[in-house]
C-alpha cells in the first residue's frame, strides 16, 4: 500500500491544440498542506477543475487511497472525499448560516413523504462547528451577508469537511482578504491538516503559503516546475521561480548594461 | 502545529451572556422580509377604519367582499413570490388565467366533456405550460422576463384564435348548471361554514336580507385557497429541504449547483406552481361567474408580481416570503375596495398601487443591504 492518500501522476490536459497543463505531477499524505503556486495563466484553473472533476485529464492517472480513480463528474470527485472550495465559496449571502451550510444537504426528520428540514440540529450542528473554529455565531439563523470574509472562507472549508472530505482543494482562499483575516484562515486550514486532511492549497501568495506549506510546487505555462519540501527551498527561490526568476535576472542583466554603457 | 483556535472579535465578545433573548428576538422580528408588508396591512385597515368605519366595509358583507378579491390576487402572488425568491419571473400568469378559463369552459360546453373532466384537462394544460416555460428558461439561459413575455402574448392569442375558431364568439357563458353534482367542482365553487352565518344572521347579528336569509352566506371559496395555499407555502420555504433549495437556487444559481441543488428542477416546479395558481384562480372565477372570458386575467401578472414585491421579494431573487406576498394581496385587495367606501375617485387605485409598490422596493433595497453588508 502506498504512502500517499493521493496521487496525481502526470496530469496532462489540452484544449483543442493548446496544452493547458503537461506532466503535472503531485503527491500528498495525510496531514500534509501541498501549495499549488503558480502567476496568472499558470494552468491553477484547468488543474483545480480537474481535480474536483469538472475536467477529465487527457493523460495521467489520479490514485486514490492506492486505487486508480476516474471522475465522470464532480459529484464522483466529492463522494470519495476530493472537496473543492471555490473561491465564490458558494455561498448566498442572504440566507442564513445554517441554510448555506446545510444547502443540498439538509439534515431531514419526520415520517416518509412529510419529511421536514430538521433546522434545530442543523442549527446546532452549524453554530458547534462555527464553534470549533473559533468563530462565535451567536444566532445560527443570521445571514452569511453579515459576516467577514475570513469567517466566510472558514464556514465554506468548515462545510467541506463535515460532509466528509478527506482531500481539501482550496482555491485563492486568502486572496480577498487583509492580514488579520487571511491569518485566521491559514490557521484553520493547518489545523484542518492537523486533524489528517491532505490540503491542496492553491495560490499566488508566496507569503501565506510558505508558512503554513509542507510541499510547494510550482506551476508555470502549465508545467510543473517541480514540487519542494520546505526544507529543500526558501521563500525567495519559490518567488523568484513564480514570477519566472531567469526572466527577471535576464532583465537585471539587460539593464546593468544599459547603465554601464549610459555613464 | 497549533490547534489552539483564537476568536474573532465579533460584535458582542464584551458580552458572552447571551440570554439577550428579548433584544435577538426583536431583530429576528425586523429582519423577516413580510414586516413591511405585515404594517402596511395594519396601516390600511386603521385608515379605512378611520375613514369607512361606519359605511359597511367591515360590516360582514363587506368584510368578506374585500377579502374576495384580497384572495383571488393572493392566490397567484404567492405563486408569483414562490417563484421570485427562486431567481424567476413569470408574466404569463394573466394569460394563463384566460387559457385555463377556455379550456374548462370550451370542453365542458361545447364538446360535452364533464365539468371534472375539464377541470382535469385545464390543469393538465397548466403543468405543460409551466413546464414548458421553465424547460425554456433552465435550458436556454434567457431571461425568464423574456421567455414568459413571449408566452404571455402566445397564450393570450392562442386563447382568443381558439376560442373564436371553435365558438364564434369570445365568451363562453352557460357553465352554472353544471357545477351541481359534479364531483370535483364543488372544490372551488362552495361558500363554507355557511352555519356560522346562518347562525349569526338568526342571532340579528348581521344583516338579514329581506328574506330573511343572511346577506353574508359564507367564506368564498377563494378565502379557504388562498388560507391554505398561504400555510402550504409557508411550511414550504421554511420547514423542507425543497424551501432551501428554491432559497438557494435564487440566491445564488452557480453556488446552489456546486453544492448539489438542482436548481433546474427547482426553478421548472416553481413555473408549474404559477401556472397551477393561475388555473386555481381561473377555476373559481369561472364557476363563480358561469362563464369564461377569454381577456380574463389581463395585467394579473402584473398585480401579483406588485403583490410579492410589497410582501418583501427581492427582484433579484433569493429572498422574500409567501406569507408577506399574501399580506401585499390583502392590502391591494382592501385598498381597491376599500376604495368604493370613500370619497376619493376610484381612479387613483392604480396610482396609490404604483406608489405602494415603489415605496416597496426603496424598503427591501434598504432591508437588503442591512442583511448583506459586513461587518
Amino acid at each position: 500500500m502506498s504512502d500517499y492518500l493521493v496521487q496525481f501522476n502526470n496530469i496532462s490536459k489540452f484544449f483543442g491544440k493548446v496544452i493547458a497543463l503537461k506532466d503535472v505531477t503531485m503527491k500528498l499524505r495525510k496531514g500534509e498542506i501541498m501549495c499549488l503556486l503558480g502567476d496568472n495563466g499558470a494552468g491553477k484553473s484547468t488543474l483545480i477543475k480537474t481535480l474536483a472533476g469538472v475536467h477529465k485529464p487527457d493523460e495521467g492517472e489520479i490514485i486514490f487511497e492506492g486505487e486508480k480513480i476516474v471522475f465522470d463528474s464532480p459529484k464522483d470527485a466529492l463522494d470519495i472525499g476530493i472537496a473543492t472550495v471555490y473561491q465564490d465559496l458558494a455561498l448566498v449571502p442572504l440566507m442564513s448560516v445554517t441554510r448555506n451550510f446545510f444547502m443540498g444537504r439538509e439534515p431531514l426528520k419526520g415520517p416518509p413523504f412529510l419529511k421536514t428540514f430538521d433546522i434545530e440540529k442543523a442549527n446546532k450542528i452549524a453554530a458547534e462547528r462555527m464553534g470549533q473554529i473559533g468563530i462565535d455565531v451567536r444566532d445560527p439563523s443570521q445571514a452569511v451577508g453579515t459576516m467577514s470574509g475570513g469567517e466566510r472562507q472558514c464556514l465554506a472549508i468548515s462545510r467541506a469537511i463535515y460532509f466528509g472530505a478527506k482531500v481539501l482543494v482550496l482555491d485563492e482562499p486568502t486572496s480577498a482578504l487583509g492580514v488579520h483575516q487571511a491569518s485566521v484562515v491559514l490557521k484553520y486550514i493547518v489545523k484542518a491538516a492537523s486533524q489528517g486532511l491532505a490540503v491542496i492549497l492553491i495560490t499566488h501568495n508566496v507569503h501565506h503559503a510558505y508558512p503554513v506549506g509542507n510541499s510547494f510546487t510550482v506551476l508555470n505555462r502549465g508545467k510543473s516546475l517541480g514540487t519542494y519540501e520546505k526544507k529543500d527551498i526558501s521563500r525567495e527561490k519559490l518567488l523568484s521561480m513564480m514570477a519566472g526568476g531567469e526572466e527577471l535576472d535576464k532583465l537585471e542583466v539587460e539593464l546593468k548594461e544599459m547603465n554601464r554603457i549610459s555613464s | 502545529m497549533s490547534t489552539k483556535s483564537k476568536s474573532i472579535k465579533t460584535k458582542t465578545d464584551f458580552n458572552q451572556d447571551e440570554r439577550l433573548k428579548k433584544v435577538s428576538n426583536l431583530k429576528v422580528l425586523l429582519n423577516r422580509p413580510e414586516l413591511g408588508a405585515l404594517g402596511g396591512a395594519i396601516l390600511v385597515f386603521i385608515f379605512f377604519g378611520i375613514v369607512a368605519g361606519d359605511t359597511g366595509m367591515f360590516s360582514a358583507y363587506g368584510i368578506l367582499n374585500f377579502l374576495d378579491v384580497s384572495a383571488n390576487l393572493g392566490i397567484i402572488a404567492i405563486a408569483a413570490a414562490m417563484l421570485m425568491i427562486g431567481g424567476e419571473f413569470d408574466l404569463s400568469i394573466g394569460s394563463m388565467i384566460g387559457f385555463a378559463g377556455i379550456c374548462i369552459a370550451i370542453p365542458a360546453i361545447y364538446w360535452g366533456w364533464p365539468l371534472w373532466m375539464s377541470i382535469i384537462f385545464a390543469f393538465s394544460m397548466a403543468v405543460l405550460v409551466g413546464y414548458f416555460n421553465g424547460i425554456l428558461v433552465v435550458r436556454t439561459g434567457l431571461p425568464s422576463f423574456i421567455v414568459t413575455l413571449a408566452m404571455l402574448f402566445i397564450l393570450r392569442g392562442a386563447t382568443l384564435a381558439l376560442t373564436r375558431l371553435i365558438t364564434g364568439r369570445t365568451q363562453v357563458p352557460g357553465l352554472r348548471v353544471l357545477i351541481e353534482n359534479d364531483p370535483i367542482a364543488w372544490i372551488f365553487a362552495t361558500d363554507s361554514f355557511k352555519w356560522v352565518f346562518t347562525w349569526l344572521g338568526s342571532m340579528n347579528l348581521i344583516t338579514l336580507r329581506t328574506d330573511g336569509t343572511p346577506l353574508a352566506t359564507g367564506i368564498p371559496p377563494s378565502v379557504i385557497w388562498f388560507i391554505a395555499l398561504a400555510i402550504l407555502t409557508t411550511w414550504i420555504l421554511m420547514k423542507t429541504r425543497y424551501g432551501n433549495w428554491i432559497f438557494a437556487s435564487g440566491g445564488d444559481k452557480n453556488g446552489a449547483n456546486n453544492v448539489g441543488v438542482p436548481v433546474g428542477r427547482v426553478k421548472i416546479s416553481l413555473f408549474i406552481g404559477t401556472a397551477v395558481a393561475a388555473t386555481i384562480f381561473a377555476t373559481i372565477q369561472v364557476l363563480d361567474a358561469g362563464s369564461a372570458d377569454t381577456m380574463r386575467g389581463t395585467l394579473k401578472e402584473l398585480e401579483a408580481i406588485a403583490a410579492a414585491v410589497v410582501g418583501g421579494c427581492l427582484l433579484t431573487g433569493g429572498y422574500g416570503s409567501a406569507i408577506g406576498a399574501a399580506f401585499g394581496a390583502i392590502i391591494f385587495g382592501t385598498v381597491s375596495m376599500g376604495i368604493f367606501y370613500t370619497d376619493v375617485d376610484t381612479d387613483w387605485f392604480k396610482v396609490f398601487l404604483g406608489a405602494m409598490m415603489l415605496i416597496a422596493v426603496i424598503f427591501n433595497n434598504y432591508i437588503r443591504r442591512k442583511v448583506t453588508e459586513s461587518k
